[in-house]
């Protein structure tokens, strides 16, 4: 093990850690702006799968999720990259760093979308009635009665899913987008020491994921209703 | 439309190129699912053994491997496992082993959620019967927990095969690849991704619907 190659000039005036910290930031500025873009789209279409009486607007979003779930996110990605500009010439002005947060954040909503749903119809009917008969419209029924507590009892799963999120980020290295797992094979290969590069990236990953992990578990603390428990979920998905 | 031509798909180009690519990823699929829900079962029976010298190596692995994107694992054995058995090996080959090795974990935190969900009651009535620790399992609990977890099971391999597109970052020739190499050789670069799409997306929604039918099926049997 040999750490200090680290501390080594790449050959263009930085150090080989000042460009492993710029890779671990590219890394989370893809992974926490697909995220926004997953929460908000995945909310949207999980909300719409549950509308009563919009046969049309359930429909579209069923297709939304079974669209982006069935795909492979790596072959998303190069759909993003290289199809979508090709068919509409004006994506060729789009920065790849957009196409691949469109391509994760999508992906990513499809399963938020299956979560934000089941968070729904795991709430008793009663919530919706209380909330009618309060004189809601269906708005102010899901903005201020469905979701809050829905979004309480999915909170696991989205811990999940976001921590998901973050390590699919790794596909960016297809598109070339400087982030970890492109400098682990890029490094890697310069610098002839790939064990080493590859510990400390992996080592990031591990830190970043774990960093998630516990800011959900604040979130989740500090969202608690008294007398509610939220779901716990089962293991699988990545 | 859209500035994208179709033509160049014939039988020929099939199976030329993608042919050998798609039994690949299937064989990938098929292998890492078996070899894994074996693999994660025991890692699941050393969680729940309550013995801390198995307890723990078992959590580490699990939770170690968890926590890292597959695309690293991929990279790492592919580093290590020629450094190990002292020779090279092919990007196949390392990567069927990643994926065991990978998907093992995901399939033990399943396989612990199946166990666990056997009522305390059957275990009782195992040891009861005179059975050893090992017959229970055998006989009683896992057989339930396999039944009680085969939807979640299979919707894992779904994902498993979806992710066997990852074997890119080797370069290993599997489905993708194999679109890849094809669209290459017909000046197609495009096109072909929107074809790879379109069989993934057929393959992973009809196996979803049939685990849709078969989570029906077992519903009624419970």
């Amino acid at each position: 093990m040999d750490f200090k190659i680290l501390l080594g000039d790449d050959g263009s005036g930085r150090t080989y850690i000042e460009w492993l910290m710029e890779a671990w930031g590219w890394t989370l500025a893809v992974a926490g702006s697909s995220w926004v873009v997953a929460m908000l789209c995945g909310t949207l279409v999980g909300t719409a799968r549950t509308l009563p009486a919009s046969p049309v607007l359930t429909r579209l979003a069923h297709a939304w999720v079974e669209l982006f779930r069935n795909i492979p996110v790596l072959v998303q990605v190069f759909l993003w990259y290289f199809v979508v500009p090709k068919m509409f010439p004006i994506f060729k002005q789009i920065p790849s760093f957009i196409l691949i947060v469109f391509a994760l954040g999508f992906f990513t909503s499809a399963r938020i979308a299956e979560q934000v749903r089941s968070g729904i119809q795991a709430l008793p009917k009663g919530q919706r009635y209380a909330a009618m008969a309060m004189g809601f419209t269906t708005f102010e029924t899901y903005r201020y009665v469905i979701l809050p507590m829905a979004f309480r009892i999915i909170l696991p799963p989205l811990t999940s899913e976001s921590m998901n999120l973050l390590k699919n980020s790794s596909v960016a290295f297809a598109v070339s987008i400087a982030e970890l797992t492109m400098y682990a094979m890029q490094v890697g290969e310069e610098t002839s020491k790939p064990t080493e590069i590859y510990l400390v990236v992996t080592v990031l990953y591990a830190l970043s994921a774990f960093a998630v992990n516990r800011a959900m578990g604040l979130v989740e603390k500090r969202m608690r209703v008294p007398g509610f428990v939220a779901a716990g979920n089962v293991g699988g998905g990545h | 439309m859209f500035n994208l031509d179709f033509t160049f798909l014939t039988w020929d180009m099939f199976s030329k190129f993608v042919l050998k690519g798609f039994i690949f990823s299937i064989e990938l699929t098929v292998i890492a699912t078996l070899g894994g829900i074996a693999f994660g079962t025991v890692l699941a029976l050393m969680r729940l053994s309550g013995k801390r010298a198995l307890v723990v190596p078992a959590a580490i692995y699990v939770d170690g491997l968890r926590s890292i994107p597959l695309v690293m694992v991929i990279l790492w054995f592919f580093l290590l496992i020629p450094f190990i058995i002292g020779r090279p090996i092919g990007a196949e080959l390392s990567a069927t082993i990643t994926f065991i090795a990978f998907e093992a974990a995901y399939f033990s935190e399943i396989m612990r959620a199946g166990i666990q969900s056997i009522a305390r009651g059957q275990v009782f009535a195992g040891q009861a019967m005179g059975f050893t620790y090992a017959q229970n399992m055998r006989l009683v609990v896992l057989p339930q927990a396999f039944r009680n977890m085969l939807p979640v099971l299979l919707t894992q391999t779904i994902i498993l095969f979806q992710d066997t597109s990852l074997v890119y970052a080797i370069g290993a020739y599997d489905l993708l690849k194999g679109f890849v190499t094809g669209g290459k050789i017909y000046g197609r670069v495009e096109e072909v991704y929107i074809l790879a799409a379109l069989v993934y997306f057929v393959i992973c929604v009809s196996l979803s619907f049939a685990v849709k039918k078969l989570q029906a099926k077992i519903a009624i049997i419970r």
